[in-house]
């Protein structure tokens, strides 16, 4: 069911008056009397007018008369004035309104009885509240023309049945920014098109279904729902999506009948989506009814699998774990809990490990992802998240984006940076060694070489000391150590650093200039700034550079890592870290400690744990023998895959619970069949603190069971009782133990997610961090100098390897390479050449090449493009079938211990 | 749509050019706003609209190609394929049709060798039918491209086509 969290739109100013109906009502200036009336829970009928658009006045239903004023009014245009006496539904209106149907019905195909959206069809509606006459309008046939959706797999376009209310033609330019659609021809003959009729696919299209969600009739349709279901069938549930950062809050629209998730909507005016979603999370969806789910325990034998009872497996796994802890020891044992599961299910794994297990041994992918600003962060600030609100995107005078490729990484922010900059509200600055699709409406794009952004920031606050632009009352006030970094920069001049970046002087310093000289300035970066070996170092400097300026600790001012999967920022928040218990409570903090110990009536080791890639590392080297992997899959996504294998391969038992047979299922003892988030409760964390229900729609397949049940079912095999009634239940005791979670309940967040810090009950939860005094005290400047990646190319391996991600896939492809469209839009890998280099290799655009580094060699075919810079490669890293990470090196930050993903260095060759 | 490797581009590189000086002597750059100025000047240089032509100035310029689509669809005055130097509009009208302007059609296309829609393989003429063209007391009617010409006869069409080059 869907909760009623539709928040109003504006900001409180004076408020006029006016009449509607009888009614007297508030209004704010600039409201339209249709949002009007809406805002008050009066219906206006309307088929052109969406919340997120600019009113188009096409379909002219939405007339009212307004007293002293002739003829009738389009509510949808008209601004609400004071004094306005307005009435939506006189006779004379419903008779105009009638004709305005039966004539729209005149040129449509009006077979409801066949039709997907029958049910949930404003045209349908209106036609039966209205009772219109079907035979008044002699029918017209509408032309066909050529349809630019034909065969494709995403959705489709019907035109018998569209209304041209222009929706979904303004939503593509309007919300979206990729103005794909357009309306063709004139009168009788208007179609929704492409420019010159190009298939879907082949135009400017991102495939997000925008369009589809705005349509008001079945005219545009998602393909693959179509005959799965009436609309007036199907359940809506509402919960988070499972891929990225963003946490949109989206509707599976499941059919009970069959048991699948037909179609994926959205409403206007949820936060922080506001109705949107991308490609992945309107159309990745059909694997979680894939068959190849894992469905029952898997115990491997004689090298092969076969199934077992869950008692036999539970057993096999608690008994394993009990002896090697005996024999080796607590810390001969380790588990890797998972940024895409829920809170619950990572903090019961975590606390299996601290609390059975007996290590701190427990770490999770954002060790791969955001462990540097986990750590920077926390040094400069005392707290390791994003400062600000998505939402304050849309109204920052500056941003500053910086290795974050935000319009396909995390799209819908990306939608909202686009919007601000069209509507002239923000001014952008990127720097990216890559072209993306942000710097074309940048208004200056740094293109520095991978791995020198250190010297570009240490020269933008060189820059801005220079010109005396720093905020001297806030460094005064706020910060320490401001010497140490004017020290540091001052041997780093703009002209130094053109010579390290590869950035002319002139636009380091306009840059620095724009971003110290704006009211308010937001850092936003991901991974282009963390995924280095001087990962902490780089975020450190960003912190610098916002403090140097005075940009944090207040609204749209600040530093804000984007969260890479749905779940990173609660995996990390629930204690799914080694030197952390939940909330950032440090295991080495004695008070802490006896506080967990008590809490959880079990002894606890004080000394933190292993990290990710130290624990591959231990693995190899025998002193971890027994891993418990929740749903991550190392064997793609950590660096140095090779490596990996032959750490997995040594363990004595390993055990992996996940709901498809991934590439490091393969390599278990034990496999246990999990739910996916679609046949689960609980909670996400999106990229702004915001906790968010995760809602169950569908039943699990087979025997797949929570994955925090299952793990409470392994600690009271172990001896050590733990169960928990639901996940809500678990979520008490996560408040109970975690300050920053204090004040978080099921109830409370039914509606609208909450923001942390929220200590308590009464607390509306924290929009920005740092108001007034930093987590920390003082924010604390680290002076951070240049040191180059660790890897550098050389004759033999001259060029530079970037690796990333792509808009239509996820991380290790285990979802998204099972979803047809996703799958169909993007079926492989591309190395990205730019043109000169291709020209010397001689090799030809989607010619195959082999790509060879110190560690590994993939083949996969070049796509030659301006969008990376001579000698620099791209990679993304989401296919087994020519995985990245064969490639990429484990050189690790000595803080963060985050692996070097961004930058090393590799061999290209033509192939045949 | 024609084959790119058959336009002549520099065509569209010089109306570009000089759009985007005047423009800079407004002190702005070509956008959107100059997408109806745009699409006849390169209509005046290719005679019409070629679709190659105009994703590359959509590349150049950052208008979307969906605009210029749902513009030149709209309005009857711009062409998607080769059209003739001048164009002849033949009204087919109830008013026309009465005073035998169907006989008229079939004179055109007898003198021209072309169908309905069609251009002739010199480029001159392009011939279309169209609805009532507003004048229909001069019934029957054609128009070559701002000429109208009334009240006809099959007969004097050979002289009337034979007035333009
Ligand atoms: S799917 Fe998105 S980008 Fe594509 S046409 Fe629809 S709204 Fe535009
Ligand atoms: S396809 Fe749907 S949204 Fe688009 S114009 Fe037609 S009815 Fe409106
Ligand atoms: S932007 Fe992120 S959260 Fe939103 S639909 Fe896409 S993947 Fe899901
Ligand atoms: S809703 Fe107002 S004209 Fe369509
Ligand atoms: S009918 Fe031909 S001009 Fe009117």
């Amino acid at each position: 069911m869907i909760p009623a969290n539709e928040v109003r739109r504006g900001k409180n100013v004076d408020t006029i008056t006016l009449t509607i109906d009888g009614s007297e009502l508030n209004a704010e200036p600039g409201q339209t009397i249709i949002q009007v009336a809406e805002a008050n829970g009066i219906e206006i009928p309307r088929l052109c007018h969406d919340p997120r658009l600019t009113p188009t006045g096409a379909c002219r239903l939405c007339l009212v008369e307004i007293e002293g004023q002739r003829g009738l009014h389009t509510a949808c245009t008209r601004v609400a004035e004071p004094g306005m006496d307005v009435r939506t539904s006189t006779n004379e209106i419903r008779e105009t309104r009638k004709t305005i149907i039966e004539l729209l019905l005149s040129e449509h195909d009006p077979r409801c009885t066949t039709c997907d959206k029958d049910g949930d069809c404003l045209l349908q509606d209106y036609a039966y509240e209205y009772q219109i006459d079907e035979t008044r309008f002699p029918s017209i046939p509408t032309h066909a023309g050529a349809n630019y959706t034909a065969g494709n797999s995403a959705m489709r376009y019907d035109a018998a049945k569209c209304v041209r209310c222009m929706r979904c033609v303004k939503i593509c330019a309007e919300v979206q920014g990729v103005e794909a659609l357009t309306l063709r021809d004139r009168a009788g003959s208007v179609a929704v098109t492409t420019g010159f009729d190009t298939p879907l696919y082949d135009s400017p299209c991102e495939v997000c279904g925008q369009c589809v969600s705005a349509c008001p009739t079945a005219a545009l349709y998602e393909t693959a729902a179509a005959g799965q279901g009436k609309a007036k069938d199907l359940v809506k549930t509402r919960t988070t999506c499972p891929y990225c950062g963003v946490g949109c809050q989206l509707d599976l629209n499941v059919n009970v009948a069959t048991g699948r998730i037909v179609r994926v909507t959205s409403s206007p005016g949820v936060v922080p989506n506001d109705g949107n979603a991308c490609v992945k999370g309107r159309f990745g969806m059909d694997f979680v009814g894939k068959e190849d789910r894992l469905t029952q325990p898997l115990i491997k034998e004689d090298g092969a699998f076969r199934t077992a009872t869950w008692d036999e497996a539970l057993d096999l796994v608690a008994t394993r774990f009990t002896e090697m802890k005996k024999q080796h020891g607590p810390d001969a044992l380790a588990g890797l809990s998972s940024a895409k599961t829920t809170n619950e299910d990572n903090y019961v794994m975590q606390k299996l490990v601290r609390a059975v297990f007996g290590t701190n041994n427990v770490d999770h992918c954002a060790r791969l992802c955001h462990a540097s600003t986990v750590a920077g962060l926390a040094r400069a600030f005392g707290s390791g998240a994003m400062t600000n609100s998505i939402e304050e995107l849309r109204r920052t005078p500056l941003v500053f984006v910086i290795g974050s490729n935000t319009t396909e990484c995390h799209p819908v922010i990306g939608i909202l940076i686009r919007q601000a900059v069209a509507a002239g509200d923000t001014t952008l600055v990127v720097a990216d060694p890559r072209k993306i699709s942000l710097t074309d409406i940048a208004c200056c794009h740094l293109r520095h070489r991978p791995g020198t952004d250190v010297t570009l920031i240490n020269a933008m606050i060189h820059a801005i000391i220079e010109e005396g632009l720093e905020d001297k009352a806030f460094i005064e006030e706020r910060t320490e150590d401001f010497e140490a970094v004017r020290e540091a920069v001052a041997e780093c001049s703009p002209e130094e650093a053109a010579k390290i970046t590869g950035v002319d002087a002139d636009d380091i310093r306009r840059a620095a200039c724009l971003y110290a000289q704006a009211p308010s300035a937001s850092i936003v970066y991901s991974m282009g700034i963390t995924q280095h070996s001087t990962g902490t170092d780089n975020v450190l400097s960003l912190a610098n550079l916002a403090m140097v300026t005075g940009n944090v600790g207040k609204e749209c001012a600040g530093v804000n890592p984007l969260r890479g999967q749905n779940n990173v920022q609660g995996a990390c928040d629930l204690g799914a870290l080694p030197n952390v218990y939940s909330g950032y409570q440090k295991v080495d903090d004695p008070d802490i400690h006896a506080k967990f110990e008590k809490a959880w009536n079990a002894k606890l080791d004080d000394k933190a744990g292993l990290t990710v890639v130290e624990i591959m590392n231990a693995a190899a080297q025998k002193q971890v023998r027994g891993l418990y992997i929740m749903g991550e899959n190392p064997m793609i996504s950590d660096p140095d895959i090779n490596h990996v294998r032959e750490a997995l391969e040594a363990l004595d038992f390993l055990v992996v619970q996940d709901i498809f047979l991934t590439e490091t299922a393969e390599l278990a003892d034990v496999v246990l069949p999990a739910r996916s988030f679609a046949e689960k409760d609980g909670t996400f964390t999106n990229t702004e603190r915001r906790v968010q229900r995760v809602r169950q729609a569908v039943a699990p397949p087979g025997d797949a069971r929570d994955d925090w049940s299952i793990v409470c079912d392994v600690a009271t095999r172990m001896g050590y009782a733990m169960s928990y009634k639901d996940a809500s239940a678990i979520q008490d005791e996560i408040a109970a133990l975690t300050p920053i979670y204090g004040g978080i309940t099921y109830d409370r967040i039914a509606d609208v997610g909450l923001q942390w810090p929220c200590p308590d009950s009464g607390h509306p939860g924290t929009q920005f961090l740092h108001e007034g005094a930093f987590k920390r005290g003082k924010g604390k400047f680290h002076p951070v100098r240049f040191l180059p990646p660790k890897e550098m190319p050389d004759d033999e391996y001259p060029f530079v390897l970037t690796t990333g991600r792509l808009l239509q896939h996820w991380h290790t492809g285990t979802m998204t390479r099972r979803c047809e469209v996703l799958d169909d839009l993007v079926p492989h890998g591309t190395l990205e050449l730019n043109p000169a280099d291709a020209e010397k290799l001689d090799v030809a655009p989607g010619s195959t090449v082999s790509v060879r580094s110190r560690r590994g060699r993939i083949t996969l075919p070049a796509n030659v493009t301006e969008r990376v810079g001579p000698g620099t490669v791209f990679l993304t890293f989401h296919f087994k079938e020519h995985p990245a990470n064969a490639l990429t090196i484990a050189a690790l930050d000595p803080i963060a211990k985050i692996p070097e993903f961004k930058v090393c260095a590799v061999r290209i060759e033509k192939v045949g | 749509m024609s084959c790119a490797c058959e336009i002549d581009m520099s065509l569209a590189g010089g109306v570009l050019d000089s759009m985007e000086e005047k423009r800079r002597g407004e002190g702005r750059s070509v956008t959107t706003q100059d997408l109806i100025p745009l699409l006849q000047e390169v209509q005046a240089a290719y005679g019409y609209l070629p679709p190659p032509v105009l994703v590359w100035i959509s590349e150049q310029t950052g208008i979307p190609t969906s605009r210029m689509y749902g513009v030149i669809t709209f309005y009857s005055q711009f062409y998607l394929e080769p059209h003739g130097r001048h164009t002849i509009r033949c009204c087919q009208g109830t008013a026309c049709h009465v005073k035998g302007s169907k006989r008229i059609g079939e004179a055109i296309k007898q003198e021209l060798d072309i169908e309905e829609g069609g251009t002739t393989d010199d480029m001159r003429y392009t011939f279309e039918a169209v609805a009532c063209l507003g004048t229909c007391f001069l019934a029957p009617v054609i128009m070559i491209d701002n000429d109208y010409y009334g009240q006809l006869t099959s007969n004097k069409i050979p002289a009337i086509l034979a007035s333009y080059d």
